[in-house]
């Protein structure tokens, strides 16, 4: 819960100090480092979850738990079934079989709505700010329990001008701490790419998550903000919510996990805190490929990155079935 | 130039007759469905076929009351809406393109069909059913009345004073719907479904009640257009008429609660101009015999209609009056 | 990819090109885009101007024409036909012609009956639905009816099976449907577009056709290959003068998709134009009388328009399972920026698409038109039952589209067994519709990627 929303970015990263001594960091100390490991204190659990494209397999995770109250990474290859997999826990895709629940309440037959309004919260690798909305209506956006929001109460407004002004309230709380409030009657469309990333965790933060999963939330964020939002990333943690991240920097991800989750071929590979998995040669592979001892010809790059921007693209479009903007944007 | 003054007159009064009524209710709700949810409703047309039918059946084939008359078309609008919607809303917007626009057709088909004769009396229609509405005009309906030097029958006086009190009211609905939370729902499903679904709205609700909705709007136009013209034949509601209110809403500006109404009236203005217009240049002969005669004028209508619906969108796709920073960010 | 610097990039692009609602100095791509329509409009008009003029020596005033003929007995000659007013005041008769033709002048706009009598058809035909038609005349036009006839040749007649005979047509509509239908799902997967204009591709090879081989006394074999070359070039024309230049400025799908909607009204009212309301016979073939081939008659025509769709469409999966640039048509489709970053060039495959897709629709206008006579909105017409084949086969494969086109084909023609002939396309709508409900991914479709 978010209990101080008081703009704290740079203070709390630095209260926290170093990594080792966060709450998280302590109970997760005796866990062993290893793949399926049972946690102390789980907000998640994932059981025998699979999901093939075709004849590919995009996630086989057999078991994984994740730690309430600490930051997870989720790290892996290009293709190693993350966005998947986030997209499997948050009902945006079904898959081939499996289990997971959050707080011991199974998720598996859940629309992403419902899964949302349980205080599971995502955000997206491409990030979806609703462009021709003003900040602010983004951020209001994110609020739950709108009176408002049925078509009935919606047409008098004395049912929903209250709780509007209070929401109002606190989304500009929410931007004074994510500094967008000089920016909120601007459309979000007019946004920089980093501060699309802040409008989204911000109004992510507005339904008052339990858990929080960021799906790349630093790709394509100038440098200048990258500090900032990583502050904000561990605010999340210091007001209590749980967070799970894929990120592809390894700097960051060991500057702010707890706990680091590699996946590759869709499978877990390696868990453990992060300094850890730089060691793991099960990662190393994964990373490299068997031959990394001789360096890769050009047609062999080229090869290998056709072949995780076919996988890129195959995550991006996993259900156009259902709609899809982000992928059928304009005429290609 | 008597001429001239003549073409205007009749375009002025084609801009606020009954006719133009019918596209601006059509296109009011398209604006709902296109421009504020980001639905693609190509057969917006078989709404108000099912909404004339609902009286004409009714009151000629039943002998119902007229009011019963219009209760049934609206609710056989609902129907139709959710008939459509419920297959294709959780897919992506072409399917419902497409589903509707077969619809348009298949119905039109359906109803001038010999097995559906006893009820529709095929393509010749069902006329005789608007007098119980004429009679409540508050004037002597046989009588001409003289306004702005065009004579209007008291009759389409009526319908048209009837019909554009129904968009006034249609409008207002409108404006009270977007500026509340529910509107804002709506706009964000435009934008980008994904992330409504991530906040916790069940994003299907919602594009089903834009749709009904804008279902309802064009049965309305349709039982205008039919006490209007006092008959109801399935040709008069071709799916051209569908994509002439899209014309009228995309020239009057997308998404603004009065743009299908100015569009709607400026488009009947022109359209009737250019009618008549080209009609006494081929009478008096400035446009030779041998280039064009006056049974080509009405499908040069059509042609103009769709050579300036690819105008506007190449060149001035936020309308006359629309807000160009919005289109701008306009990623569909 | 779609990362975030592209989007902005793109939005800085339209930002520059939306700036200004009049051409204004400066943006030569702009400029570029608005030659390129004017140019377009400009192509148009003169071809418009340039198919006027063989139609205007029709008859002034409003009269009511129209054709007895039915597949199996020929052209039916010397049948009176009578026309009348509502009221039963008889406006004026005919004897059809030597192919089967009337016209009757009528004293101007307003609604006729037109009535064949009971006993004056052959042995062997009888009226599909009554010997009586009323018809609308509008100021000006000659209005054409058609009196539905029955030759038995659609009903068990002499020793036919007439679930067979419908299967038989069934066939043949579905391999016209897929030979148009290819294109249409092709372009929508290397570019994305919805092409609601693709209708009007058929339509315009079933008219050039017609023109060429009645107009212009060319037989019809050449004729129907000058106009596939006429629908390459209008498919060339499509991507060069309207499609890359919008893809270059980014525009929207929905916006395109509209964009599309409003060029196939411009074509279809033009074509209505040129070459009028009425529909139009090949001068060539008419006229043949169905061969028995035991459970299901076939005119010559018909068979041979078979074999011809056989053959091309198995040529076209060839061309895509073998060829060079086939196998880039499918890669574009299939993943349009992998195969941009493998080194093909996406814009000259599209370009290839859009001509091959104008030349196939163009053919399967004419094959239309051979059966079923030319109309200016008989591709209009066909486009929905394309979209239920390209859908039912799932949307962007070729071969789904075959495979849809035929089934749908089928469909509609077998659904006459248990619902009435002037409602079959209702039948394939609702097909359409009940496919996208059960499997919108269509037959072929896997559940990854239905785009």
């Amino acid at each position: 819960m978010p209990a101080d929303p008081t703009p704290t970015g740079a203070t709390a990263s630095g209260a926290t100090g170093p990594a080792g001594r966060t709450p998280a960091r302590v109970a997760l100390r005796d866990v062993p480092w290893e793949v399926g490991v049972a946690k102390p204190d789980p907000a998640i659990v994932v059981d025998g979850v699979t999901r093939t494209f075709g004849g590919l397999t995009a996630v086989s995770v057999d078991h994984l738990e994740i730690q309430r109250g600490g930051i997870t990474g989720l790290i892996g290859p290009n293709g190693a079934g993350k966005t998947t997999l986030f997209n499997l826990l948050t009902g945006f895709d079904q898959p081939d079989g499996g289990s997971w629940s959050f707080d011991g309440r199974p998720l598996g037959k859940l629309a992403p709505h419902q899964v949302a309004r349980l205080g599971v919260v995502r955000t997206f690798q491409l990030t979806k700010a609703l462009s021709r909305l003003t900040v602010l209506q983004n951020m209001l956006l994110g609020a739950q329990g709108q009176k408002g929001e049925s078509f009935l109460s919606a047409l008098v407004p004395g049912i929903w001008r209250g709780q509007e002004k209070a929401n109002t309230e606190k989304a500009m709380e929410l931007l004074r701490r994510f500094k967008l409030d000089a920016k909120k009657d601007e459309f979000a469309g007019t946004l920089s790419g980093g501060q699309r990333k802040l409008l989204e965790m911000a109004r992510a933060l507005m339904s008052d998550p339990k858990v929080v999963m960021l799906d790349e939330p630093m790709a394509g964020v100038n440098p200048a903000l990258t500090q900032s939002l990583l502050g904000h990333v561990k605010d999340l943690r210091e007001e209590g919510m749980t967070v799970i991240f894929v990120e592809h920097d390894m700097d960051v991800v060991r500057d702010i996990s707890d706990w680091v989750v590699v996946m590759a071929a869709g499978k877990v590979i390696a868990e453990g805190p992060p300094e850890s998995i730089s060691q793991n040669q099960a990662v190393v592979d994964a990373y490299l490929g068997a031959h990394h001892d001789a360096p890769l010809t050009v047609e062999e790059e080229d090869r290998v990155l056709a072949e995780a921007e076919s996988e890129i693209a195959r995550e991006e479009q996993r259900d156009t079935g259902r709609s899809d903007d982000s992928s059928e944007g304009t005429l290609r | 130039m008597g001429e001239f003054i003549d073409a205007l007159a009749i375009a002025v009064k084609a801009g606020i007759g009954f006719q133009a009524v019918f596209l601006a209710l059509l296109a009011l709700g398209i604006n709902m469905q296109f421009g504020y949810a980001g639905l693609l409703n190509f057969g917006q047309i078989a709404f108000a076929l099912v909404g004339a039918y609902g009286i004409a059946v009714s009151v000629s084939q039943w002998g119902l009351n007229f009011w019963a008359g219009v209760a049934i078309g609206l609710a056989a609008a609902v129907a139709l809406a959710l008939l459509l919607g419920l297959p294709t809303l959780r897919l992506r917007a072409d399917y419902l393109a497409i589903a509707t626009i077969a619809t348009a057709e298949g119905l039109r088909l359906l109803f001038r069909s010999v097995s559906a004769t006893p009820v529709t009396n095929g393509s010749r229609g069902i006329s005789g059913f608007n007098s119980g509405f004429v009679e409540l005009a508050p004037w002597d309906t046989g009588r001409r009345y003289d306004i702005l030097g065009v004579r209007w029958s008291g009759a389409d006086l009526w319908v048209a004073a009837v019909g554009w009190t129904l968009v006034a009211l249609g409008c207002l609905l409108v404006w009270a719907l977007v500026r509340s939370p529910w509107g804002r729902v709506v706009k964000s499903i435009r934008e980008d479904e994904d992330a409504v679904r991530a906040l916790g709205k069940n994003v299907y609700v919602y594009k089903m009640q834009a749709l009904v909705l804008g279902g309802v709007f064009g049965a309305l136009g349709g039982m205008i257009y039919a006490v209007g013209t006092g008959s109801a034949t399935p040709d008069q509601y071709q799916n051209a008429n569908t994509f002439l209110a899209y014309a009228a809403l995309i020239l009057g500006g997308a998404a603004r609660v009065l743009g299908p109404v100015v569009g709607a009236m400026l488009l009947y203005f022109i359209i009737q101009f250019a009618d008549s217009g080209l009609r006494s240049l081929i009478e008096t002969g400035v446009i030779p015999e041998g280039l064009l005669t006056t049974t080509d004028v009405a499908q040069i209508r059509f042609v103009l209609i769709g050579l300036g619906l690819i105008l506007l969108l190449v060149f001035r796709p936020q309308g006359i009056f629309g807000d160009r920073r919005e289109v701008m960010l306009d990623a569909r | 990819m779609t990362h975030p610097t592209d989007r902005v990039r793109r939005h800085g692009r339209r930002s520059r090109s939306a700036s200004a609602g009049l051409p204004t100095p400066g943006s030569a791509r702009r400029r570029r885009g608005q030659t390129a329509l004017r140019l377009l409009l400009v192509a148009l008009f003169t071809a418009g101007l340039a198919a006027l003029t063989p139609g205007v020596a029709q008859a002034e005033g409003e009269q009511v024409s129209g054709t007895l003929r039915t597949s199996a007995s020929g052209p039916i000659e010397g049948v009176e036909v009578v026309v009348a007013t509502p009221d039963g005041d008889e406006v004026g008769t005919d004897e059809t012609d030597g192919s089967g033709r009337f016209a009757v002048p009528v004293p101007g706009p307003g609604q006729y009956t037109v009535t064949v009598p009971e006993d004056a058809l052959p042995d062997g035909v009888e009226f599909a639905s009554g010997n009586t038609r009323t018809v609308t005349v509008d100021p000006g036009r000659n209005q054409g009816v058609i009196i539905g006839l029955d030759d038995g040749s659609r009903e068990s007649g002499s020793g036919t099976v007439r679930w067979v005979q419908l299967l038989v047509d069934g066939l043949r509509f579905g391999l016209l449907i897929a030979m148009a239908a290819v294109g249409l799902s092709l372009i929508f997967g290397t570019t994305g577009l919805t092409n609601f204009a693709h209708g009007e591709l058929v339509t315009i090879g079933a008219i050039a056709a017609w023109f060429i081989n009645v107009e212009g006394g060319v037989p019809l074999i050449p004729a129907a290959l000058l106009a596939m070359v006429i629908g390459a070039v209008v498919g060339f024309a499509n991507e060069r003068l309207l499609w890359r230049p919008l893809r270059r400025r980014g525009t929207g799908l929905v916006a395109a998709l509209v964009i599309s909607i409003g060029l196939s009204l411009l074509l279809r009212y033009a074509y209505q134009i040129f070459f009028g309301g009425r529909s139009e016979a090949y001068a060539d073939y008419r006229g043949q009388r169905a061969v028995d081939y035991g459970p299901f008659n076939l005119t010559d025509k018909d068979l041979y328009s078979i074999i011809i769709a056989l053959v091309v469409l198995v040529l076209v999966a060839l061309m895509l399972q073998r060829t060079k640039i086939g196998k880039a048509m499918r890669a574009v489709a299939d993943n349009r920026d992998l195969a941009a970053s493998s080194g093909i060039d996406v814009n000259r495959v599209i370009l290839v698409v859009w001509m091959m897709g104008g030349a196939l629709a163009a053919l399967g206008g004419v094959l239309l038109g051979l059966s079923d006579e030319v109309q200016w909105d008989m591709g209009f017409r066909l486009l929905l039952l394309m979209f239920a084949g390209v859908t039912l086969g799932g949307l962007g494969t070729a071969y789904g589209a075959l495979v849809g086109s035929l089934v749908v084909g089928v469909f509609v023609q077998m659904s006459t067994l248990v619902i009435p002939n002037d409602i079959k396309y209702v039948g394939g709508l609702l097909l359409l519709i009940v496919i996208l409900m059960v499997r919108p991914q269509g037959i072929l479709g896997s559940r990854v990627r239905v785009g």
